[in-house]
């Protein structure tokens, strides 16, 4: 194992006049889950797919499993599982359909049962994904994945869109994994999903990280305004507000 | 690298998934295997059981009865006025006055062929009427064999354009839906060949070709007689290099579109230009000479051409080969610029 699952510095990332990526580094170490946090528009969703292998950065350099794209491409896509926001898998295939074409792809993993027993779609197996609630969906996308058995983990905002019953079956997956020594990186812009989830976590904003640590040292960090007086400590959420000086934008 | 079972190839994996995409989609299942039926069917039952044709003509009340003497005429006695209404309106195609002196004045259109054929019966009858008599005897042979009908001329033309349609509809529209779901950015992240998933497309093309050749086939033989006088080798090759032609150009059309709407559109005028020029209904002889050579290197007319020669006069595949090879250059170029071009998220 590399010292570090994923080294990012100094990346920069344009479109047009928006820099979506501003100067931004971050490590994670194996074996950890490591959060991205921040608003919609931040950079998180950017970085992440420039970590992926399909978003080409202006500049800056990204490490992943001690490669990179330039010269480890092919090498790459086999060791990293990937999850996107928002990609419809195809309504007309069933789920096991849709795990052995994934699984076809890479050289090693879970045979399409096993990836099913993992995310617990069993009697789902043979329905088509049009008839899939989105938690189900959801956990298929995990699946997916999942069948390379990959080394790194990269979640695109796992849960967004989702009733909390289906959230909390999706953590609990996710906590799993975490404890067979998987490494994760997940972006979301729910505070309670990083305080469960994550090891350490970075709050992103205008394309850069405001600040890192693990939740518990994030939420110690914040002094609490006395006029606001809270019947529990500081969570994420107040970290989140004391640092960008705004609640979650919509846009 | 651990050795797997054949099914497991992701090339044979991806073209399952075209399959059933396919299959699951009656309507698109129908529309592949039907729509060439009902279009033979309905044009060949209007073009085929049709005698001889008899035209409308309109003429005075004392001259019907000279032109009553033709039996292709379908003689109506109107007052003038009335007479010059129905031609306007397209109920005649010519209108034959009496004029001054005894004299007779035809009306109709020049560019309408059946003015035109009206117009020299209606001339003969009253010619012979006024005591012509014909100084030579001639006789006419009915000549309607199999091969030589509207309907042997449409079946090439219905297999071609099934081919363009479904190959061009099939894979532009699918390869851009599956964009817009974000799936081929999501494919693009696993370690999948971008040429399997081009490849699964042609292919899945060239399993349903049997369907789109030989439905029309049989059905034109056994519903009109048409008859297949080249052989199906010759057939199944020209029909091959056609699917994996229109495949091309639907990855092509498709390589960078974002949305359904905008696919529709392209599609439509990619193909509907060589639905009227490439020679599907009409020959394409009736367009002028200066767009010939264009028509010529279209590649549905390409198709079409070849496959008419081999069904309809039994032409040896080999007397095809500039078709073939200018099918073939059609297939490698779209295919290249398609995959360059291709938008990969």
């Amino acid at each position: 194992m590399p010292p570090s699952a994923l080294r990012v510095s100094d990346l920069h990332k344009s479109y047009g006049d928006v820099k979506a990526v501003n100067g931004l580094s971050l490590e994670v170490r194996p074996g950890e889950c490591f959060g991205l946090l921040g608003p919609n528009g931040a950079g998180k969703t950017t970085t992440i797919e420039i970590c992926e292998g399909l978003t080409s950065a202006d500049s800056g350099d990204v490490e992943v499993l001690g490669r990179r794209w330039a010269s480890h491409a092919h090498e790459l896509r086999q060791l990293l599982g990937i999850q996107l926001q928002d990609t419809q898998l195809s309504d007309k295939l069933t789920v096991a359909e849709t795990l052995r074409l994934f699984r076809s792809f890479y050289r090693e993993g879970p045979s399409e049962d096993e990836a099913i027993d993992m995310v617990q779609l069993r009697e789902k197996r043979d329905a088509r994904v049009g008839v899939l609630s989105g938690g189900q969906k959801q956990r298929l996308a995990l699946a997916c994945a999942l069948v390379g058995r990959p080394q790194l983990l990269f979640l695109d905002e796992p849960t967004t869109g989702l009733d909390p019953q289906a959230r909390r079956q999706l953590w609990e997956l996710i906590r799993e994994f975490k404890r067979a020594g998987r490494t994760i990186v997940l972006t979301t812009h729910y505070m309670d999903e990083a305080e469960v989830l994550c090891d350490r976590v970075a709050i992103v904003d205008h394309g850069r990280i405001i600040t890192e640590g693990t939740p518990l040292e994030l939420m110690a960090s914040v002094e609490m305004p006395p006029k606001e007086p809270r019947a529990h400590a500081a969570t994420l959420e107040d970290v989140f507000v004391a640092l960008t000086g705004r609640h979650l934008r919509d846009d | 690298m651990t050795s797997r079972p054949f099914s497991r190839h992701p090339l044979v994996q991806l073209t399952l998934v075209r399959i059933r995409e396919f299959m699951r989609e009656p309507e698109a299942v129908f529309w592949a295997t039907m729509f060439p039926i009902m279009l033979s069917t309905g044009l060949g039952l209007a073009f085929s059981a049709r005698p001889e044709p008899v035209i409308a003509v309109a003429a005075a009340p004392a001259l019907a009865d000279q032109l009553r003497t033709e039996p292709g005429l379908d003689v109506r006695p109107l007052a003038p006025d009335a007479a010059r209404t129905a031609l306007r309106n397209g109920e005649v195609a010519l209108v034959v006055e009496a004029s001054d002196a005894g004299g007779v004045t035809f009306l109709y259109d020049d560019t309408n062929p059946e003015g035109r054929s009206a117009r020299a019966a209606a001339d003969r009858a009253i010619q012979r009427a006024a005591g012509r008599v014909d100084p030579v005897k001639t006789t006419t042979q009915k000549v309607q064999e199999p091969g030589s009908r509207y309907i042997d001329f449409l079946i090439p033309g219905l297999i071609g354009v099934g081919i363009m349609s479904n190959g061009v509809w099939g894979l532009g529209f699918s390869i851009v839906d599956t964009r817009r779901r974000k799936l081929t950015k999501l494919l693009m992240a696993t370690p999948m060949s971008k040429l399997d998933y081009l490849l699964s497309y042609v292919i899945w093309r060239v399993i349903l070709l049997p369907v789109e050749v030989v439905i029309p086939i049989a059905f034109g033989a056994l519903a009109f007689g048409v008859p297949m006088r080249g052989s199906w080798m010759a057939v199944g090759v020209l029909t091959l290099l056609g699917s994996m032609m229109f495949s091309s150009i639907g990855i092509l059309v498709g390589s960078r579109v974002r949305t359904i709407e905008a696919i529709s559109g392209i599609i439509n005028i990619v193909i509907m230009p060589m639905w009227i020029v490439s020679g599907v209904f009409f020959s394409a002889q009736r367009f002028p000479e200066f767009i010939q050579p264009i028509i010529r290197v279209l590649p549905l007319t390409l198709l079409i051409d070849a496959l008419r020669a081999v069904e309809l006069r039994g032409a040896p595949l080999g007397d095809q080969w500039l078709q073939m090879a200018a099918m073939g250059a059609w297939l490698v170029a779209t295919f290249v610029a398609g995959l360059a071009l291709f938008r990969w998220r």
